[in-house]
């Protein structure tokens, strides 16, 4: 399928305007009655107030269409008016710092012109036509410019300069160019001619389908790594930019609030935040915060580097099915310009089940629990749009995406999960009895796993510490170590263990409150630098070097315990500020100093 | 006037099919007439040129294929809404079940209602005092909040709803004026009677309009209750500017007429036979609260359901916990200890709590304090299973204080009496007091120095130590 650009579109839409008339109507899907010449995944015009729809399917005599809005009020024998093109996304400044439903309208607009209530057929502009943009233009008369090239740079937000590129299928000779100055995202900017000797104007706009991936020169395997400030991420299971993550876990356990995390603290240029089918409060609670908080990076609000996508539970089905593929799609388009996103979609298990709604109204055959035999399919093509990639501008730029994943009754084994875990290579597990516990995040270190370690070990040693993997591998053996022994410790009580026992024990406690377990609502807690992480690991480490020599020489634990060094270390976390962090230096004298006193005490 | 349509094509409860219907609409009503003098009313569910499959919300009892006129109306479901609802009682579909004649209708409203535009919410920050302990300290109820009660066939969610409506009316203290509104689907004829009792009791029954279609009501009637409740909550909130209160109970006899009219229109079974638009479903029930910028009012909903066999994995709480913000899960066993409110506060838990606790709403040390119980608690579980093999006897001295923890935790911080109402100041106290019969180094949830402030050792515990 070929990306149509707003301008041929227009003239095809004047040209053959293909309609149909509605014959049966069934929730958000549609049927009309014989031949149309309508296109499989066409946008769509439905009835008098031109809802929104797409094609999904067509035959000899039954064409079929899901329709974005809802659908009461329709009436058998109202008109459907093709557009002419896929289910586009306009493309051009004015996605950051803004927040669109899930086929990219505004809800700003919306509200202005409905209310606060959504109401049906509503048409805004997917982005601002009037505004003008300070643009400077990076070309030349005569240069030869092809795909994914840099005509101009707008600067969007305080954070991020916005590059308009040729849209990829264009290529040509300018033979005109605007000087720097204010224009609006419709104006010329440039004239081409092409290889058949035919002008084309191009503006900042482009319009391509949701369904297409942005094409690409090349793919590059991960070698970065999304810093996100947490400490079970970066250090324990660390996603490469570029790279897949799936959080899965059941309702409360913490999905929402890691995304917001890695949304909030993460090391990526541009965040879309994709709330597919989840709560409306929430929404609202991500444009608030982000609004205020600001980028430790640039020091800019975080929506300015933010584009949220919101199709909320009680938006229409359908919508939320586009609205994954709207966020992707603008996504790629920043990575072209060389900028490293990161899409958090919240959740996949609503678009999944998005697909089963449609599915079952479209009366297929379903495979496991309802689900449509292509769920693993569309999720494979989803999460493969990801990665690491050298555009068609030759600049290097990545999409990573993270997606939650709601498990039916908290299960792992179900369709979603299972088919997820075979694509992404991030596996980051919620587990229930932490969260019960308020251990958070409740990512179990002995379920997760990230395949991206190995990837990633060369730039951990070259950037923080050569020693960093193999120091996070030995807090892994630990807990694993710990795992074992509680299984003893449950059935016959932890009193009757050895001591290097009860150490490992102690130690692994060590780890998981002062270490992996991490406090978003603490000023200092909340985002964690790699050095401090490290650091951390390296205390801890130290400590138990020391505590193991005294557990030798006999001493017992409980006279280890009675010293307070553990509960010390643990509260490294709140007591070490971030730009302190020598003070972590001071922990190894403590800890020389807890071994001589209990040397000397026991002696 | 419109055109009457004489006999139908097929009755398969509770779904009629008409043929040669003219400019039908998806969702219209329709009315129809049996036998000259019984009156029904109906929903267009599907449209098929000129098909029209019909839901019957009234049953389909007399009903043959030739003694039926049928009407359509031209208009979607709607219902007549008014301030004076306030006081009155209707059946499922909102006509006045009270002898007091019809309402005068301020507007007529679709019931179905609309998507609330996420930028035009404005975030619930104000919580709502409820007056018992394991609530308002541990899952604190935000304004706004749609929290729902998970319970089981036989526990007293019923009281506690009940005693949320009383305690949190008369808390506050303030002018700002407050309504429930009582939506109740399938439930049993004593359930509706004894919450009308008790709103009469406590005097607020001017404040609560309640909406009634019990257990022996039609099926598919239930599938309107909420949206009817819902419809004139909203008009209460967002025109007239109240707080309104919501209770919806019960869920799953909401959720179970959904699979009955499913199956009967042969849809594709998900789930245990519920449709695959459950989830889309019980959430444009459950987002229709929050609070709208420019409006002083706010819908909560405190829906209620009970989870089939006491699972929680089971579709209905577990679609709703993926929508509600949080959720108090009511537990058999401290039931069967005669803990009221048998509230088992692990699985509990409010989504918006974080943001509506702590300095400036309710005290400083609130979250931290909650995550300690929660944590101990969780310890508390854990020495338990440990007793249970090797034998109180044979645990460490700290597992031994994690059980009197425990026990006291359970007797004193979750029970509390059906007419006990606590401040927020008691609750957090007694919270400090139950944590005393642990050992300082055991508060691994808490800044140190809130802990130098407000731990104080069992022995010495004594009372006063306010602050706000």
């Amino acid at each position: 399928m070929n990306p149509i650009n707003s301008h041929s579109r227009e003239v095809r839409e004047l040209t053959s305007e293909k309609t149909g008339k509605i014959y049966g109507i069934n929730g958000p899907v549609i049927y009309l009655k014989g031949k149309n010449g309508f296109k499989m995944s066409e946008m769509v015009y439905v009835g008098k107030e031109r809802l929104v729809g797409e094609v999904i399917s067509l035959d000899k005599d039954l064409t079929t269409i899901q329709v974005y809005e809802e659908t009461s009020g329709l009436r058998p024998g109202e008109e459907v008016t093709a557009s002419g093109a896929a289910v586009s996304v306009t493309l051009a400044p004015g996605i950051l710092n803004n927040i669109f439903d899930g086929i990219e309208r505004p809800l700003e607009r919306i509200a202005e012109s409905g209310g606060a209530f959504i109401t049906r057929g509503v048409s805004v502009d997917e982005l601002d036509k009037e505004k003008l943009w300070d643009t400077h233009m990076t070309v030349g008369i005569g240069d030869l410019v092809h795909g994914g090239m840099i005509i101009a740079e707008v600067p969007e937000t305080r954070a991020i300069v916005h590059k308009c590129m040729v849209p990829p299928d264009v290529e040509g000779k300018v033979i005109s160019v605007v000087p720097d100055g204010q224009y609006t995202i419709k104006d010329t900017l440039i004239t081409l001619e092409l290889a058949d000797g035919t002008l084309k104007e191009l503006s900042m706009t482009q319009r391509w389908p949701i369904r297409v991936p942005r094409p690409v020169s090349e793919r590059y395997p991960a070698s970065v790594p999304l810093v996100t400030g947490q400490r079970i991420l970066d250090t324990m299971f660390p996603i490469a930019k570029g790279g897949t993550a799936a959080i899965p876990g059941g309702f409360g356990t913490g999905k929402t609030m890691t995304q917001h995390q890695i949304a909030k603290w993460s090391d990526a240029d541009i965040i879309i935040y994709i709330g597919c089918g989840e709560r409306g409060n929430e929404m609202t609670q991500v444009l608030e915060e982000f609004s205020e908080l600001v980028d430790p990076k640039s020091g800019n609000p975080l929506m300015d580097r933010t584009a949220l996508i919101a199709n909320t539970s009680n938006m229409p089905v359908a919508a939320r099915e586009a609205s994954i593929y709207t966020g992707l799609t603008l996504a790629e388009y920043y990575r072209d310009m060389g900028y490293d996103v990161a899409i958090m979609a919240d959740s996949t298990s609503r678009w999944a089940e998005a697909l089963r709604e449609l599915s079952g109204r479209l009366e297929e055959m379903p495979a496991e629990e309802g689900f449509p035999a292509y769920l693993a399919s569309r999720l494979s093509a989803f999460y493969e749009r990801a990665g690491m990639m050298q555009t068609l501008n030759g600049a290097t730029g990545s999409v990573s995406i993270i997606g939650a994943v709601s498990p039916q009754g908290g299960d792992f084994s179900e369709p979603v999960t299972q088919n997820t875990k075979r694509f992404v290579r991030c596996f980051w597990g919620l587990d229930k009895s932490l969260a019960y516990a308020r251990h958070f995040p409740a990512i179990h270190w002995l379920s997760s796993y990230s395949e991206y370690l190995n990837d990633l070990s060369g730039w951990y040693s070259d950037h923080v510490s050569p020693k960093f993997v193999d120091y996070r591998n030995r807090l892994m053996a630990i807990l694993n170590q710990e795992s074992s022994l509680m299984e003893i410790v449950k059935l016959i009580g932890g009193d009757v263990l050895p001591d290097d026992q009860k150490l490992i024990l102690e130690i692994a406690r060590v780890i998981r409150l002062g270490f992996l377990q991490q406090n978003a609502f603490h000023k200092d807690d909340t985002c964690v630098s790699l050095e401090k992480q490290f650091k951390m690991m390296d205390v801890i480490l130290y400590l138990y070097k020391k505590s193991r020599r005294l557990v030798a020489m006999g001493m017992p634990m409980s006279v280890l315990k009675a010293e307070g060094i553990y509960e010390k270390v643990i509260a490294i976390k709140y007591d070490v500020p971030n730009d302190n962090l020598q003070l972590l230096d001071l922990y190894k004298r403590d800890i020389d100093e807890f071994y001589d006193r209990v040397v000397e005490k026991n002696a | 006037m419109a055109i009457e349509y004489l006999g139908l094509s097929s009755i398969n409860e509770p779904l009629v099919v008409l043929e040669g219907v003219q400019d039908a609409f998806y969702d219209e009503i329709v009315e129809f007439v049996v036998d000259h003098k019984i009156h029904k009313m109906g929903r267009i569910v599907e449209l098929d040129e000129d098909k029209a499959i019909i839901q019957v919300f009234e049953g389909t009892e007399n009903m043959s294929l030739d003694n039926t006129h049928t009407k359509l109306t031209g208009r979607p479901m709607e219902v007549d809404v008014s301030p004076e609802m306030l006081g009155r009682t209707f059946n499922g579909i909102g006509e006045p079940i009270d002898g007091l004649g019809p309402i005068t209708a301020a507007d007529r409203r679709d019931i179905n209602g609309l998507p609330l535009n996420p930028v035009k919410r404005e975030y619930p920050r104000n919580y709502i005092r409820t007056g018992i302990s394991a609530i308002d300290g541990l899952t604190t109820l935000i304004r706004g909040q749609k929290l729902p009660i998970f319970s089981g066939n036989g526990l007293p969610h019923d009281q506690l709803a009940a005693q949320i409506v009383k305690q949190a009316s008369l808390g506050e203290g303030s002018d700002e004026e407050f309504a429930v509104v009582f939506g109740a689907m399938g439930v049993k004829h004593d359930v509706a009677e004894f919450f009308r009792r008790t709103f009469e009791e406590s005097g607020v029954s001017d404040h609560v309009c309640m909406f009634l279609n019990l257990a022996n009501d039609p099926v598919v009637e239930r599938l309107i209750t909420p949206k009817v409740a819902l419809t004139v909550a909203e008009y209460l909130a967002f025109e007239c500017n109240m707080h309104i209160l919501v209770i919806l109970t019960d869920m799953t006899s909401f959720a179970e007429a959904m699979r009955e009219v499913s199956s009967s229109r042969g849809e594709i079974p998900s789930r245990k036979g519920y449709p695959g638009y459950l989830y889309s479903e019980l959430a444009t029930i459950y987002e229709r609260a929050g609070i709208v910028e420019d409006s002083t009012g706010s819908v909560t909903q405190l829906p209620i359901l009970t989870m089939p066999n006491d699972d929680i994995t089971h579709p209905i709480p577990d679609l709703t916990g993926y929508i509600t913000e949080g959720q108090v899960v009511l537990d058999r066993n401290l039931h069967g200890q005669a803990i009221y409110p048998p509230i088992s506060i692990l699985p509990s838990l409010s989504r918006l709590m974080k943001d509506g606790i702590g300095a400036g709403y309710t005290r400083e040390d609130h979250q931290d304090l909650a995550n300690q119980l929660f944590s101990a608690y969780a310890k508390v579980g854990e020495a338990r299973n440990l007793a249970s093999v090797i034998g109180e006897d044979e645990l460490s001295p700290i597992d031994k204080q994690y059980l009197k923890f425990g026990e006291e935790f359970e007797k004193r911080y979750i029970g509390q009496g059906p007419k006990e109402n606590r401040t927020i100041l008691n609750t957090l106290d007694l919270g400090w007091e139950l944590l005393g019969l642990l050992p300082k180094e055991e508060l691994d949830r808490i800044d140190t120095k809130l802990v130098d402030k407000y731990y104080k050792k069992k022995e010495e515990t004594d009372e006063e130590e306010s602050e706000s």
